[in-house]
C-alpha cells in the first residue's frame, strides 16, 4: 500500500473505536409492534413500531409476509415515504391532545345549562334562538377554540342528539366517516352508534369518485381487482389514470419487476409524471380524452381480431362470458332503426309462461337454428326454480344444449339500417346491421340483431354492410384510429400499433392483458364512459377473470374483507331491520345547495338530440334526484318534511300494524301530497341536517367538492364562492324554489381527530382520538390479500381514546339522557331504496312514474319500501356493546350470499367475554379488541367453516359444485392476536370474486370464469349492452365516446373577472407523493421533502405568458372560490393543464386573497364544485339497482377550469 | 494482493419509484434531532436536475474529490496545508443556502388563535432561527422536475450541452426524469479520510465502513469539502461533522442498513466485495476511460483459492468470506457487469454501484399529433429519452460504453423472457440479442431472479459480523452480557 493512502486502519487499538456507541445506543428499543396506518392509501402495509422509554420512536416495515405461488415476487417490504413520517404525530404540535370546543357556543352553552337544569333544554334554548345559533356558526374557523373536559362536550353532544331526534326526527343526524377497510373497527364505532340511533350515514366510495360506475355497469360489482402481486402475471400492462410509484408506492415493483420478466408496459397521461419514467411507451394523452383512444383500439380489435382474423379464444369467451351473443330488439321509424333493449324471452311464444320472463333474454342457436333461452340472468337469480342461476350454455326451459351465435352475419334472414350518434359532431351515422326476424306470443314480428352485431356496427367495422362505415383506418369517421387523433392529441400508427400488440398479446397468452386505471380517469365527469372503452377491450380479448388480465381499478381501499360480520355489527344490523345509509354524491349536492349554482345538465352533457317526452336525458340534475327518491332507486334522509316518528305513530293512529300496512298508509300520505319527501324542498328548515358527526376523515376539506359551499351552506360562515345561488331558478320544475339559500343548517358539527385539519378546525367539538399506533383495529385492502392488525404500541396519549371508546362513551350519555326523554321504546319509519343483490333487481322493467299516474306507488316496487324499527334509547349504550340476536337468528351474508353461524356465536357466549342485561346474554363488543376478534369469528374469510357454509348455499342457486373451493380451509380460524404475530392471507369466499387457494394471485371475476358462476348482472354475464330506458335515452347503451364538457358550457369561469396577466388552465387535482388525501401534507417531513407548501403546477411556457417564475406565489380562482400558492414551473406539465395535487390543508402557510377582499384563500377543493351525472341515478333493474358504495351517481370534479395569475401582493 | 472486505452496494435504477422512504428511514433513525435537522444521509434526486446541494456534481466550485497531478493523486480541495489554512472559511464549502434553512410551522397557532375575523394559519418557521421564513430551498427542491427551467436545465451533467440541446431535451417527445437515490459510497479511496487534519474519520477494517469519530472530530469541515458527493455533513449543534454509517448497528446485529430494509421499490443490493487493497492507488491514477474496469478488476474473486488464502491470512472470517462467495453485489458488479460506480472520475472509488435505468422511447412529432419513434414492441436504446451521453457522464466518466453494455443486457434479458412467457418473440431472435449483449440464457435467467424474484435474504448478503471478537478484545463478553447498558447517558453537546 502506498505511504499516502493509509486510512484503512486494523482494529487495533478497539479502545478507540468505543465511541461507536454513540450511534448503537440510537439504535437500541425496547418493544417492537406490528401495527398499520388507517389512511386510505389502499396499502394497508404491515408496520413495526418502535418503542423506546414508553415513546414510540419510529417504524419500519415488516417483511414476514407469507410468500405467494412460486414464481411471483414477494410482498416485502410494504410501506412508503408517508406510512414511515407517521410517528411524527403522536408527540407533535398539531396532535389533539384534549377535546376543544367553540369558544362562542361554551359560553352561551354554559349560560343556557345555568338556567336549564335538563342539559336538553339547554340545547333547545340555544338553537331556538337564532341569535344565538348564528353566534357560534359565524366564528366556525375563526379560532377562538377552548380546551373542554370531556364530561362537558359529551353532555352537549348527547343533548343536541336528544333534542334533534324529539324535534326533527333521528335521521337529521347524519356521520360521515370514510373507508372502513383502513381501521374498520373505528368506521364501525360511529356507524353503528348512528345506526342503533336512526341517524343516517352517508357513503364515501361513490363521493371520493372513487367508485367507477363502469364496474357496476359491466360486471355488477363495486368493485374487484387484482391484487398486485397479480399484475406480474400481466404480458401487456396499460397504466392510465393511475400514478402507480405516487399512489400505489409499495406496489410498484411488481410493474418493474414483470418488466424485466418480458412485460411492455404502456403509461398514459397528459403529463410526464412519476410511473411514465417506467415505461416503454408514454402516450402524451390530451388530457380527459383517454375515451377517444380506446374507441379506436376498439376498433381495431374488432376488426383484426374479430372479424379478419376470428381468435377462436376470444370469440369463445364472448359468446361464454359476455352479453355479446343476445338479441336485442331494433325498433323502426321511417326505414331507420333504434337500438333497443334485450328481446325478453316472454315475449316468445315457447318461453311465455317461464317464471320472471320478462328478465331472461334470448340469443340465436346455430344448431337448431332458433333462438334460445340461456341460463344465468336475474330471472333465474331471483325465481323460485333453483339450481339455474349458472352460465352453462343449456336453454333454460328444457336444458338442451346451446350453440350461440356471436354474429348474425351469415344467418341473418336481412339488414337493417341502425342509427348511432356520433356525440362528438353531434350527429347521427346510419350502419346497416345483420338482423333476423322474430316471430313474438302475440304474432307481431320483431327484427333483432346480436349485441355484437351492434358493437360491430357502432364502432365501425366494415363486414360488408351498407351504411356508412370506414373503409380504412385513415378515414375520419368514429371510432377510427385517425378519428381518435384530433382528440387524443396522438398518432394513428400509434393506436394501430398498441391495439396489435395488446391483441396479439391475450391471443399468445389467453388474455393476460391488464389495464391500471384510477382516479386521473375517474374524476372526469364522463368516467363511466372513459372506463368502458379499456373494459370492451379486455372482454373482446378475454382478459377478464384471468390471472394476469382484467381492470385494476386502485382507488379507495374499498375492499372490507370481513365484509359479512363487519357490516353486521357497523351497520347496528344485530339489532335492528334497516339501516339508514345515505349517497353522499346526491346528499351534498342537494344539501350544500350547489344544485342552485348550475342550469340544466343538458348544458354541459351532450346526449342523443332525438329524445321522447319526458325523457330522462332532459331537464336539471335536481329534479332527477327527487325522481330518483321518489321511485325508489336513491335513498334519501332526512327522508320526509315530517319527524319520522311522528310519522310512525301516525300510520299506528290509522290502524297500520304490519310494515306492510305502514307502508300503504306512507304510499297514500305521499300520493295525496300530505307527506313529502324531504329531497323535493331540501332549503326548508324542517328538511336540514342538523347535527353531523366526522371521524377519520376531512369531510370540510379534502373530500368536499364544492368546500365553499360546504362552509356557506352547512357551516354558515365565511366563504370565498363569487357563482349565484340563482342560477338554478329557471331550469328546475319540481325542486321547491327559496329565493334566498339557508347558510348555515348545521346546529353542530363534531370532528373525531388526533390532528388538527381543517375540518377540525371549522367543527365545533373536537374529540381527541388515539391514533393508529394507539389502538387495536383491522385493516384490508385490495392491494393484497393479507388482514393486518393496528396495535397499541403505547396508550392512547394525553386524554384521547380510541374511535370506538368515544362513541361508546357518546351512546353512554345518550342514554342517560333518554331517561327522562326516551323512557320506552319508540317507533321509527325507515324508507329504503330499491336494494342490489335482493328480488329489488327485477323491480321495474320500465321506468313508470307514480307520482304521474304512470303507474301505482307500490313500496319495495315502484317507490321506497317502508319499514319499522323499534329505537330503545335507553338501552343504547347497551345494544352498543352487545353482538345482537339478530346475527345468531338470521345468519349473515354480503354480495348476494348467506350462512348461518348461531354455533359460533353461542360458542362466544359460552366462553366469554360476555354483556348481561335485560335478562339476557350477549357477546361483548366493549372492547376494541372485542370487536376485532368477533369480526374475525363470523367472517368468512377468516372463518373456514364459514366460507364452506356460504359456498354450500350459494351452490344451490347455481346448481353446480362449488364447497370444494373452500374444503381445504375448513379449519382455519383467525383471531386478532394470530395476525399480530404474522400476517395471514384471507380464505376463498363467494362474497369474492377471486380465489386464493396455494398462494395463487387474486385476480378478479376468476371464481366466475372457472366456476360458471354469473355476474350479479341482468343477464348473468359482462356486459357491453347496457339496455336501461334511460341508458338508451342517454346514448350510453353501447361504449360511446362524449366530449368533455367546455369551460364555458360548464360555466365555473361565468362571474370571474380576469386582473392582469391572467391565464385559463384546466384544473387537475389527482393524488400527490407527499400525503395520503390530507394525511402527512401537515407533517413537518413531507413539508420538508416537498415545498413546504402544495405547490401548483404549471408548464414553464404557460408560466412565462403570465411572468410567473419558479416558486412565485400565484392567485387561482374561479367563480367556486380562490387558492393562492406558489408555483412549481416545470415542462413535465402540459400546456393549458394545471396541477394542484390532492389535497392541502388550508390551514398550512395559507396567505389572503386579493381578489377576494383578503380573506384567507381556501383549498384545492375551494375550486372545485360536483356535477352528478344522471343516468347514474336509475334503480330497480339487475345490476342498476342501489347498493351504498356500489351504485349511484358521483362526486366528480375535474372537468373545471380556473384563472391564474402572479400573486400580486403577499399578505398573511 | 492484500485482500480486504468492504460491504458493497448496488441500486437498481430501473426499478427506483423516486418514494423516499430510504431517506425517512434514515432520518427518523439518526438525523431527527437540533443540528442535523439539514442532514439528508441518505436523499433521492430527481435527473435531470441540480441536487442536494446544489449542483454537488460540480467540482469547479466544490473541488470534491482527487485530481490527478504530474502523475500523482491529489485532493481536488488541495492539501491539508490548503486545508488547515482555510478552516475559517472554505469558499468551497456548501453554505446553508446550497443546502437549505430547516423549517417548521407555527401549528400551536391552529389552537391558540383567538376569535378573529378570519381563519387562522400555521406559518413557516426557521427551525434554527425560529423566525418567519420564506422558504426558498429544499433538501429535494425540484423533485419529478419541479422548476425545470431553474433546476433540471441546469444540471451539470448537462453543461457540455448547448442552450438549443437542452431545450430539446426538455421538449414533449424527449422529455424524461428518473430517479438518483444516494448515500456514503463507503470508497476505496476516500477523500474525506484523506482530508481530516484530526485523523478522526477512518474506514473500518472489518468491513469498510467509513465513520467520523465523534469524539475526535474537531470540526475542521474539511471532510466536507473533499467529499465530491457532498456525503458529509456538520452538525451544528455538536460541531461535528456527521455521515452515513451504513447502519453499522443493524449490520452488526444481522440487519439491513434502515434505507435498504424500507426500500419498497426493492432497488437495493448489498453484499461483501473482496478487492485488492495494495492496487488503489494504480486503479484511482487510470485514465477516465479505463477507470470503471480498473476499479471492477480490484475485485476479487472469492471463489479463487489464492483469494480465499490471502483473505484468511489478512484475518478475514470464514464466514466473511462464504458470504462473499453469496454477494448479489459481487454479481451484479463483476460478473455481469452491469452495475457502475458513480461518478468514477472523481477517483474515490466508490462502493455503491448503480444498475442505469431504462427509459421509455422517445416520440416523434407528426403534424399535429404525437408518434412513437420506434416500432418494435421493445426499442433500441438509442431511441430511449434518457440520452446515453447523460448516463455515460453519470456513470461512465463521459464514455458511454460501459453504460451501453448494461441497458443492453437488460434489453436483451427482457426479450428473452418475453419469448419465454408470451412467445410473440422467436426463440432464436431472443437468443441472438442475449448473445449480442454478451449474456447466455443461464446467465438472464439468473439476472431475471435476481432483479424480479429476489427476497430480503437474497437482495441482502450481510456477513456475519461477530462482535463477540471485535468486544473481546476490550472486555470479556461475558462480562458485556452482563453490564451492557447500564449507565446515565447525556445528549451530545458540542464541546464534548
Amino acid at each position: 500500500m502506498s505511504t499516502d493512502l493509509k486510512w484503512i486502519r486494523d482494529t487495533s487499538n478497539p479502545s478507540e473505536r468505543k465511541w461507536e456507541e454513540f450511534y448503537r445506543n440510537r439504535w437500541q428499543h425496547d418493544k417492537v409492534i406490528r401495527s398499520t396506518h388507517g389512511v386510505n392509501c389502499t396499502g394497508g402495509c404491515s408496520w413495526q413500531i418502535y418503542v423506546k422509554d414508553g415513546i414510540v420512536t419510529w417504524e419500519m416495515q415488516a417483511l414476514d409476509y407469507p410468500m405467494l405461488a412460486n414464481g411471483v415476487p414477494p410482498y416485502e417490504p410494504r410501506g412508503c415515504q408517508r406510512g414511515i413520517s407517521f410517528s411524527w404525530y403522536l408527540y407533535s404540535p398539531i396532535r389533539v391532545k384534549y377535546p376543544y370546543v367553540r369558544g362562542a357556543l361554551i359560553d352561551l352553552w354554559k349560560a343556557a345549562r345555568a338556567k336549564h337544569e335538563d342539559p336538553v333544554e339547554a340545547w333547545r334554548s340555544l338553537v331556538e334562538d337564532e341569535t344565538a345559533r348564528k353566534r357560534w356558526q359565524t366564528a366556525r374557523g375563526k379560532g377562538g377554540l377552548r380546551r373542554a373536559d370531556w364530561e362537558t362536550v359529551l353532555e352537549i353532544i348527547a343533548a343536541s342528539t336528544i333534542h334533534t331526534i324529539k324535534k326533527h326526527g333521528p335521521d337529521r343526524i347524519v356521520g360521515f366517516s370514510p373507508i372502513p377497510a383502513m381501521s374498520m373497527i373505528s368506521f364501525a364505532s360511529g356507524a353503528r352508534f348512528l345506526q342503533l340511533l336512526g341517524g343516517t350515514f352517508l357513503s364515501f366510495y361513490d363521493w371520493y369518485s372513487d367508485l367507477p360506475p363502469a364496474s357496476p355497469e359491466v360486471f355488477g360489482e363495486q368493485t374487484d381487482v387484482q391484487e398486485s402481486a397479480d399484475w406480474y402475471n400481466a404480458k401487456f400492462l396499460a397504466v392510465m389514470g393511475s400514478n402507480l410509484n405516487m399512489t400505489r408506492t409499495p406496489d410498484c415493483h411488481f410493474a418493474a419487476e414483470a418488466r424485466h420478466n418480458g412485460t411492455k408496459m404502456v403509461v398514459f397521461a397528459p403529463d410526464f409524471n412519476q410511473v411514465a419514467k417506467y415505461a416503454d411507451e408514454w402516450l402524451a394523452v390530451n388530457a380527459g380524452q383517454d375515451g377517444a383512444w380506446w374507441m379506436a383500439v376498439n376498433h381495431v380489435l374488432l376488426k383484426e381480431f374479430h372479424h379478419e382474423q376470428q381468435v377462436p379464444y376470444f370469440l369463445d369467451y364472448a359468446k361464454k362470458f359476455t352479453d355479446g351473443p343476445l338479441l336485442v330488439e331494433l325498433k323502426e321509424e321511417n326505414g331507420v332503426h333504434e337500438a333497443g333493449q334485450l328481446l325478453r324471452a316472454d315475449r316468445i311464444d315457447r318461453y311465455s309462461k317461464e317464471e320472471n320472463g320478462q328478465w331472461k333474454f334470448l340469443v340465436w342457436d346455430r344448431a337448431e337454428n332458433r333462438v334460445k333461452m340461456p341460463l344465468g340472468s336475474v330471472g333465474f337469480r331471483w325465481g323460485k326454480e333453483k339450481g339455474k342461476w349458472n352460465l352453462q350454455p343449456k336453454d333454460g326451459m328444457d336444458g338442451s344444449a346451446i350453440d350461440m351465435e356471436l354474429t348474425l352475419l351469415n344467418s341473418r334472414d336481412d339488414v337493417a339500417s341502425v342509427r348511432l350518434d356520433d356525440f362528438a359532431e353531434g350527429k347521427s351515422i346510419v350502419r346497416q346491421v345483420p338482423v333476423k326476424h322474430i316471430k313474438l306470443a302475440d304474432g307481431s314480428t320483431v327484427t333483432v340483431t346480436t349485441v355484437y352485431d351492434i358493437m360491430m356496427a357502432h364502432f365501425g367495422v366494415s363486414r360488408g354492410l351498407g351504411g356508412e362505415y370506414s373503409s380504412s383506418y385513415d378515414d375520419d369517421l368514429p371510432y377510427t384510429p385517425a378519428w381518435s387523433e384530433k382528440f387524443t392529441g396522438l398518432g394513428r400508427e400509434a393506436v394501430i400499433r398498441f391495439a396489435r400488440e395488446w391483441g396479439r398479446t391475450a391471443e399468445k397468452t389467453n388474455g393476460k392483458c391488464t389495464v391500471i386505471i384510477g382516479a386521473g380517469i375517474n374524476h372526469w365527469y364522463h368516467a363511466n364512459l372513459m372506463y368502458r372503452g379499456p373494459i370492451t377491450a379486455l372482454m373482446l380479448c378475454g382478459c377478464v377473470g384471468v390471472n394476469g388480465g382484467g381492470l385494476a381499478h386502485y382507488v379507495g381501499q374499498e375492499k372490507l374483507a370481513p365484509q359479512e360480520s363487519w357490516s353486521a355489527i357497523a351497520f347496528g344490523k344485530d339489532w335492528h331491520g334497516p339501516s339508514r345509509l345515505q349517497n353522499a354524491p346526491s346528499w351534498h349536492y342537494v344539501n350544500t345547495d350547489q344544485w342552485r349554482y348550475e342550469k340544466a345538465f343538458t348544458d354541459y352533457h351532450t346526449v342523443p338530440m332525438r329524445q321522447p317526452k319526458d325523457s330522462l336525458a332532459q331537464g336539471h340534475t335536481m329534479d332527477t334526484q327527487i325522481r330518483a327518491v321518489r321511485s325508489g332507486w336513491l335513498p334519501f334522509y332526512p327522508q320526509f318534511d315530517k319527524n319520522n316518528l311522528d310519522v310512525a305513530k301516525e300510520a299506528q293512529q290509522a290502524g297500520a300494524k304490519t310494515d306492510q300496512e305502514v307502508g300503504a298508509y306512507i304510499a297514500g300520505q305521499l300520493k295525496n301530497k300530505k307527506l313529502k319527501f324531504s329531497v323535493e324542498d331540501p332549503d326548508a328548515p324542517s328538511n336540514w341536517p342538523r347535527l353531523w358527526f366526522i371521524w377519520r376523515g376531512n369531510a370540510l376539506m379534502a373530500s368536499a367538492k364544492g368546500h365553499e359551499y360546504f362552509l356557506k351552506h352547512y357551516l354558515g360562515t365565511h366563504h370565498n364562492s363569487i357563482s349565484s345561488e340563482e342560477l338554478a331558478k329557471d331550469s328546475v320544475k319540481e325542486v321547491a324554489w327559496h329565493e334566498v339559500a339557508p347558510k348555515g343548517k348545521m346546529d353542530l358539527v363534531v370532528d373525531l381527530n388526533f390532528r388538527m385539519d381543517t375540518s377540525a378546525l371549522y367543527s365545533d367539538i373536537i374529540l381527541p382520538a388515539a391514533t393508529w399506533y394507539e389502538k387495536a383495529d383491522l385493516n384490508s385492502t385490495d392491494m393484497h390479500s393479507f388482514v393486518h392488525p393496528l396495535s397499541p404500541a403505547v396508550p392512547p396519549c394525553w386524554q384521547s381514546k380510541t374511535d370506538w371508546q368515544i362513541f361508546r362513551s357518546i351512546a353512554r350519555k345518550v342514554s342517560e339522557l333518554s331517561e327522562r326523554h326516551f323512557p320506552e321504546p319508540v317507533a321509527d319509519v325507515v324508507a329504503s331504496p330499491l336494494s342490489h343483490d335482493s328480488p329489488a333487481e327485477i323491480a321495474q322493467p320500465q321506468m313508470l312514474d307514480w307520482s304521474k299516474g304512470e303507474c301505482e306507488p307500490i313500496p319495495g316496487k315502484t317507490m321506497p319500501s317502508f319499514g319499522v324499527v323499534m329505537r330503545d334509547y335507553r338501552n343504547l349504550y347497551n345494544q352498543y356493546n352487545s353482538l345482537g340476536p339478530r346475527v345468531r337468528e338470521k345468519g349473515l351474508g354480503a354480495h348476494g350470499t348467506h350462512y348461518q353461524c348461531a354455533d359460533f356465536y353461542d360458542q362466544m357466549v359460552a366462553t366469554g367475554p360476555v354483556k348481561n342485561w335485560g335478562g339476557k346474554t350477549y357477546p361483548s363488543i366493549s372492547e376494541d379488541k372485542e370487536v376485532c376478534n368477533t369480526i374475525l369469528h363470523l367472517a368468512s374469510v377468516s372463518n373456514g367453516e364459514l366460507a364452506y357454509r356460504s359456498y354450500k348455499n350459494i351452490e344451490e342457486k347455481v346448481g353446480l359444485p362449488l364447497a370444494h373451493l373452500a374444503e381445504k380451509m375448513r379449519s382455519v380460524r383467525m383471531t386478532y392476536e394470530g395476525l399480530q404475530t404474522r400476517p395471514h392471507r384471507v380464505l376463498n369466499s363467494p362474497m369474492w370474486s377471486g380465489l386464493v387457494e396455494d398462494g395463487r394471485p387474486y385476480s378478479p371475476f376468476t371464481y366466475n370464469v372457472e366456476n360458471q358462476v354469473p355476474w350479479r348482472t341482468l343477464t348473468g354475464r359482462q356486459h357491453f349492452y347496457l339496455d336501461h330506458p334511460a341508458y338508451i335515452q342517454f346514448g350510453e347503451h353501447v361504449p360511446t365516446f362524449k366530449p368533455k364538457p367546455l369551460p364555458t358550457q360548464y360555466a365555473d369561469l361565468t362571474f370571474s373577472v380576469k386582473a392582469g396577466k391572467t391565464k385559463m388552465l384546466n384544473y387537475l387535482t389527482p393524488h400527490g407523493k407527499w400525503h395520503i388525501h390530507s394525511t402527512y401534507g401537515d407533517t413537518e417531513r413531507m413539508m420538508t421533502l416537498s415545498r413546504g407548501i402544495e405547490p401548483f403546477w404549471i408548464n414553464d411556457k404557460d408560466a412565462e405568458e403570465i411572468s410567473v417564475n419558479d416558486n412565485d406565489w400565484v392567485e387561482v380562482h374561479n367563480d367556486n372560490g380562490v387558492v393562492v400558492t406558489r408555483a412549481a414551473v416545470s415542462a413535465r406539465i402540459p400546456r393549458g393543464v394545471c396541477i394542484q395535487y390532492h389535497s392541502p390543508e388550508r390551514t398550512l402557510s395559507v396567505p389572503r386573497s386579493p381578489l377576494r377582499g383578503n380573506k384567507r384563500a381556501g383549498g384545492h377543493n375551494s375550486l372545485t364544485r360536483t356535477r352528478l351525472k344522471p343516468n347514474l341515478m336509475v334503480g330497480g333493474y339487475g345490476q342498476f339497482t342501489f347498493h351504498l358504495n356500489y351504485w349511484g351517481p358521483v362526486g366528480c370534479n375535474r372537468d373545471t377550469h380556473v384563472l391564474v395569475r402572479k400573486l400580486p401582493e403577499l399578505n398573511w | 494482493m492484500n485482500v480486504r472486505s468492504q460491504i458493497a452496494m448496488v441500486f437498481h435504477l430501473d426499478k427506483c419509484i423516486g418514494c423516499h422512504t430510504c431517506s425517512i428511514a434514515c432520518k427518523n433513525i439518526w438525523t431527527d434531532r437540533e443540528g442535523a435537522e439539514y442532514m439528508w444521509w441518505n436523499n433521492v434526486e430527481t435527473k435531470p436536475g441540480t441536487g442536494f446541494p446544489t449542483r454537488w456534481e460540480d467540482q469547479d466550485t466544490y473541488r470534491g474529490g482527487w485530481e490527478v497531478k504530474e502523475g500523482k493523486l491529489r485532493l481536488r480541495s488541495a492539501n491539508k496545508g490548503y486545508v488547515l489554512g482555510k478552516i475559517f472559511h472554505n469558499p468551497a464549502q456548501p453554505s446553508i443556502d446550497e443546502y437549505y434553512e430547516p423549517w417548521t410551522y407555527r401549528y400551536q397557532d391552529l389552537f391558540n388563535a383567538p376569535e378573529g375575523s378570519d381563519q387562522p394559519i400555521a406559518r413557516p418557521v426557521s427551525k434554527i432561527t425560529g423566525k418567519e421564513i420564506a422558504i426558498e430551498a429544499g433538501p429535494n427542491w425540484d423533485d419529478d422536475l419541479g422548476g425545470s427551467p431553474v433546476y433540471a436545465e441546469n444540471d451539470p451533467n448537462l453543461d457540455s450541452l448547448s442552450e438549443e440541446q437542452r431545450e430539446q431535451l426538455f421538449a414533449i417527445e424527449r422529455l424524461v426524469m428518473f430517479y438518483f437515490p444516494r448515500i456514503c459510497n463507503h470508497c476505496l479511496n476516500p477523500s474525506c479520510v484523506a482530508a481530516c487534519p484530526s485523523g478522526a474519520i477512518y474506514k473500518r477494517g472489518e468491513d469498510g465502513i467509513v465513520l467520523i469519530d465523534q469524539t475526535r472530530c474537531r470540526g475542521w469541515r474539511a471532510c466536507v469539502s473533499a467529499c465530491p458527493y457532498k456525503k458529509v455533513f456538520f452538525n451544528w449543534k455538536t460541531g461535528k461533522s456527521e455521515k452515513c454509517l451504513l447502519c453499522f448497528p443493524r449490520l452488526e446485529t444481522g440487519q439491513a442498513p434502515a434505507c435498504f430494509h424500507s426500500c419498497v421499490g426493492r432497488i437495493r443490493y448489498l453484499g461483501v466485495l473482496l478487492y485488492d487493497a495494495d492496487r488503489i492507488e494504480e486503479v484511482a491514477l487510470s485514465s477516465d476511460e479505463n477507470l470503471i474496469e480498473a476499479h471492477r478488476s480490484m475485485i476479487l474473486d472469492p471463489h479463487d483459492p489464492q483469494v480465499i488464502r490471502q483473505a484468511q491470512s489478512n484475518g478475514v472470517h470464514d464466514s466473511v468470506i462464504e458470504s462473499a462467495q453469496k454477494s448479489p453485489v459481487y454479481q451484479f458488479v463483476k460478473v455481469w457487469k452491469m452495475a457502475l460506480p458513480p461518478h468514477i472520475e472523481f477517483r474515490t472509488l466508490p462502493m455503491l454501484f448503480y444498475v442505469p435505468p431504462m427509459s421509455p422511447v422517445m416520440s416523434m412529432r407528426k403534424g399535429d399529433v404525437l408518434t412513437q419513434s420506434d416500432q418494435g414492441l421493445f426499442h433500441e436504446i438509442d431511441n430511449a429519452r434518457v440520452p446515453m451521453q447523460y448516463l455515460a457522464k453519470l456513470f461512465g466518466a463521459g464514455h458511454d460504453a460501459k453504460v451501453r453494455y448494461a441497458l443492453k443486457k437488460q434489453m436483451a434479458i427482457r426479450s428473452y423472457r418475453r419469448a419465454v412467457t408470451v412467445g410473440d418473440i422467436e426463440p432464436h431472435i431472443a437468443d441472438q440479442m442475449l448473445r449480442e449483449a454478451d449474456c447466455t440464457p443461464a446467465e438472464a435467467e439468473a439476472i431475471y431472479k435476481l432483479t424480479s424474484l429476489c427476497t430480503f435474504e437474497e437482495r441482502f448478503v450481510i456477513p456475519p459480523m461477530h462482535r463477540e471478537e471485535a468486544l473481546e478484545m476490550m472486555e470479556d463478553p461475558m462480562d458485556h452480557k452482563r453490564e451492557t447498558g447500564f449507565g446515565v447517558m447525556d445528549k451530545p453537546m458540542r464541546g464534548s
